[in-house]
């Protein structure tokens, strides 16, 4: 049974190296001076009164039984209670979710829909029109940070135009349309870069596809250079563009800690920064615990996906 | 931008300006106001008392006495008070009536039980020390309460306006922090994590109902985003704008009221006075005669902040201005430095709070140090975590910068300890004088001396009292222009007819 075992031991692995960022988020956070408590009371506490505050949120406890207690809640799904906000932690990152998850989607829908065309496009003549402009986008798009963006966007086209919102977030429950309003302009801030890379992967993958001989004997049965280029050279030239995507999600984790920020949407990128400067030790640990989840289980799902792109490659892994 | 895509987005733009009101404004009966910081809890008797306040004080929760507008005493939860002739013995005269947002009654044993936790042993109350001059709280009948004190404290009934000292309701104030219940005028609906707090009239509220629905605070920290939610119509009130830079946009534009009123923050640049070269009196006083004020107020603050000379800002009723003590001289200070030993100049590190003015001010005094021949090497501390950790109560630090917010708060140079290492036996002397003060004249006085005091002594570079950079939509009435304490009290806000 080697594929089984392949996945266990891919499981594993992914639990060893969680449990270790989990010490490491846990060790790191702790070394930087500062606590929740000092935070909450502000400058003129007294010390007897930290020490209060200290214990009621239970800081005064020794490392060690901080961290295996929060790593045992974990392990039975419980995340444990804010320093600073008191609630549930998993409610708060549920709260979160509900923003930063349709924005990752979003970003990423809109940076398949430009990349994809302009790549193959750029591609089928390079060095034509077209190839220059794929370049020259994918040039400035992977020059400029996504915060930066983020700020054009705001003043050219939120305030300049009056179109979308410039920022804030009305929740789900304002409607539908209102929710999606306020996630058009940061993402396509996060786009921008991501469809700028991606570009420029699918212009090489393809150019490489074309040359090949089934793109040829395809165009020998006489089919037109695009539907070849479409039904033959693109499906094969997927696999990188997958890859790229994949590689990219972290890259889209940190981006949106900064586009959330710049158009203040409550999601986890801001729950995160904002968790790290109150020093609310918990909060931080999960959101990074959590990031780590997503980018381990993309790379496992991205390595999982080759075989079905690719069936060549299924018995090679 | 090219140029061609520039050109077409400034057309459309003018097209989308010409078409009648392109942003919608928000609905009559509502306001929404904009914060910078996002309290840690909305609890202001536990949780960071100046951004819990700013939400929930006045709005929310009230007090026994209030602080107005004009930084004036008033009854609020109670109707009256007297103080006995030796100063010991406070007798309120509690209003009748009042009901919490939950359906329960104010009366005297209710605002017992909220002393007694502010002042019990177990207290989280981050300002508990203002209030320990009360022994005890006693009920004398539903609506008579009185404090007895150890000392007389002419103070008592100022911080008693605090948020700090709201009256909590005892079913209610373990979860104040995230479901607040008060007598205030509004009541919280939501509380959106990161976001916003929604808040809403109260029916039953003793001083009648508000001229507004739902009032919003919205939490942006970004000047930039602020002044885009305002002008895109998602907010109408900026309290306090973080950026001077951005305020002259504000002030010929007629969908805007604009106004530099008068705050509470005073910066200061406080040394270490236990340490050397600071623990020489005309080492400080050197450093104060290196730095042009006007020059640092015109850069910091585009000219928008006063100067200071002592630890009181031109919004106290107290202020002095003291500016002239030890005014702009280089020559005067090399002099000074050289007559304690320093002629050839010193170096030493300033320690800086990532906060924008604390860092735009330092590299302006490190260029005046440089004239004198001080090296000032500027090290940048995370605000407030390291900060708080590392100069607050480290006290571990030759000179840093910050801004002092609290109002009142002249005598953190007579508390020992704290982060100035100040001694001086004549200040004590005259901060206790104060408290001991049975006479408003008696007060007055004292807080002169005191100013006067460190004017000369410089504990700290008084550089300048920050301003409260308030910008609203025209057409909104009653948002408070100046600051006298921290607050965004909406009680009396309403839109125009």
């Amino acid at each position: 049974m080697p594929r089984l075992h392949r996945a266990v031991r891919q499981v594993l692995g992914l639990i060893l190296v969680l449990a270790i960022s989990s010490f490491v988020i846990f060790a790191l956070i702790e070394a930087a001076p500062g606590d929740a408590a000092t935070i909450m009371l502000g400058m003129n506490a007294a010390p007897d009164t930290l020490a209060a505050l200290r214990a009621e949120l239970g800081l005064d406890q020794p490392f060690m039984t901080r961290y295996l207690g929060w790593l045992t809640g974990v392990l039975q799904g419980n995340l444990g209670n804010s320093y600073i906000y008191q609630t549930p932690v998993a409610d708060l990152i549920g709260e979160r979710l509900k923003v930063t998850v349709p924005l990752a989607v979003l970003a990423t829908a809109m940076s398949l829909v430009i990349a994809l065309p302009l790549g193959v496009w750029a591609a089928n003549r390079p060095g034509g029109a077209v190839d220059n402009l794929a370049s020259l986008y994918s040039q400035i798009g992977i020059a400029v940070p996504n915060f930066w963006v983020g700020l054009l966007l705001i003043l050219g086209v939120a305030l300049g135009l009056g179109l979308f919102s410039s920022g804030g977030f009305p929740g789900w429950g304002a409607g539908f349309w209102p929710a999606i309003n306020a996630l058009i302009l940061p993402a396509v801030a996060l786009a921008i870069p991501q469809s700028a890379v991606l570009t420029r992967v699918t212009r090489s993958s393809v150019i490489e596809v074309v040359n090949e001989d089934f793109v040829r004997t395809a165009r020998a049965k006489g089919l037109s250079r695009a539907r070849a280029l479409w039904r033959h050279a693109v499906p094969n030239a997927l696999l990188p563009i997958i890859t790229m995507l994949g590689l990219q999600i972290p890259f889209l984790i940190s981006g949106a800690v900064l586009v959330e920020n710049v158009f203040t949407l409550p999601g986890l990128g801001t729950l995160a920064y904002q968790s790290l400067s109150q020093r609310d030790l918990i909060v931080v640990q999960n959101v990074i615990l959590l990031f780590a989840l997503i980018v381990l289980v993309a790379n496992t799902v991205v390595d999982a996906l080759y075989a079905v792109i690719d069936p060549r490659l299924k018995g090679r892994l | 931008m090219p140029f061609a895509l520039r050109h077409l987005a400034k057309s459309v733009s003018v097209a989308a300006l010409c078409a009648a009101a392109p942003f919608a404004a928000l609905a009559a009966g509502e306001v929404t106001f904009i914060q910078p910081v996002e309290p840690t809890g909305l609890d202001p008797t536990q949780d960071s008392p100046v951004a819990a306040g700013q939400v929930t004080w006045q709005n929310v929760f009230e007090g026994l006495v209030t602080i107005d507008r004009n930084a004036e005493i008033q009854p609020q939860l109670a109707e009256s008070w007297e103080i006995s002739e030796d100063g010991l013995t406070y007798t309120f005269h509690l209003r009748d009536g009042v009901t919490y947002h939950n359906g329960a009654a104010f009366d005297a044993n209710v605002a017992k039980f909220s002393f007694d936790k502010l002042l019990g042993p177990d207290s989280t109350n981050g300002q508990k020390a203002l209030y320990a001059a009360v022994t005890s709280v006693d009920v004398v009948d539903d609506s008579t309460l009185t404090m007895t004190l150890s000392a007389p404290n002419s103070d008592l009934l100022y911080w008693l306006g605090f948020p700090a000292a709201v009256i909590v309701e005892p079913t209610s104030a373990a979860t104040n922090a995230t479901a607040p219940v008060g007598t205030g005028p509004f009541k919280v609906d939501e509380w959106r994590m990161g976001d916003r707090v929604i808040m809403s009239a109260f029916d039953g509220y003793w001083g009648g109902r508000p001229a507004l629905d739902t009032v919003t605070a919205r939490f942006i920290a970004d000047p930039q985003a602020q002044v885009a939610a305002l002008r895109s119509g998602q907010a109408n009130v900026i309290a306090e704008l973080g950026a001077p830079e951005l305020f002259a946009q504000f002030t010929s534009d007629a969908n805007f009221t604009a106004h530099a009123g008068a705050g509470e923050m005073e910066v200061v640049a406080g040394m270490n006075n236990a340490r050397p070269p600071f623990d020489d009196a005309r080492v400080r006083q050197a450093l104060m005669m290196s730095i042009d004020r006007s020059a640092l107020v015109e850069v910091v603050t585009s000219g928008l902040g006063t100067p200071i000379g002592a630890h009181f800002s031109p919004a106290s009723p107290f202020y002095e201005d003291l500016t002239g003590v030890y005014t702009y001289d280089p020559e005067g200070a090399k002099a000074l430095l050289a007559e304690a030993g320093y002629g050839d100049g010193f170096t030493f590190t300033f320690t800086v709070p990532n906060r924008t003015y604390a860092q735009r001010s330092a590299e302006i005094m490190q260029a005046f140090f440089q004239q004198v021949g001080v090296t000032a090497n500027i090290e940048i501390a995370d605000f407030p975590s390291a900060w708080v950790t590392q100069v607050m109560t480290g006290r571990d630090f030759d000179m840093t910068i910050i801004g002092h917010a609290e109002p009142l708060d002249i005598n953190i140079y007579a508390r020992h300890p704290y982060y100035f290492n100040y001694e001086d036996a004549n200040f004590d002397a005259t901060i206790a004088a104060i408290s001991a003060a049975t006479t408003p004249e008696a007060r007055a006085e004292g807080y002169q001396a005191a100013q006067e005091i460190i004017a000369s002594t410089v504990p700290a570079l008084f550089l300048y009292s920050n301003p409260k950079l308030g910008v609203w939509s025209a057409g909104l009435e009653g948002v408070w222009e100046n600051g006298p304490v921290p607050s965004n009290d909406m009680t009396d806000v309403r839109w125009a007819e």
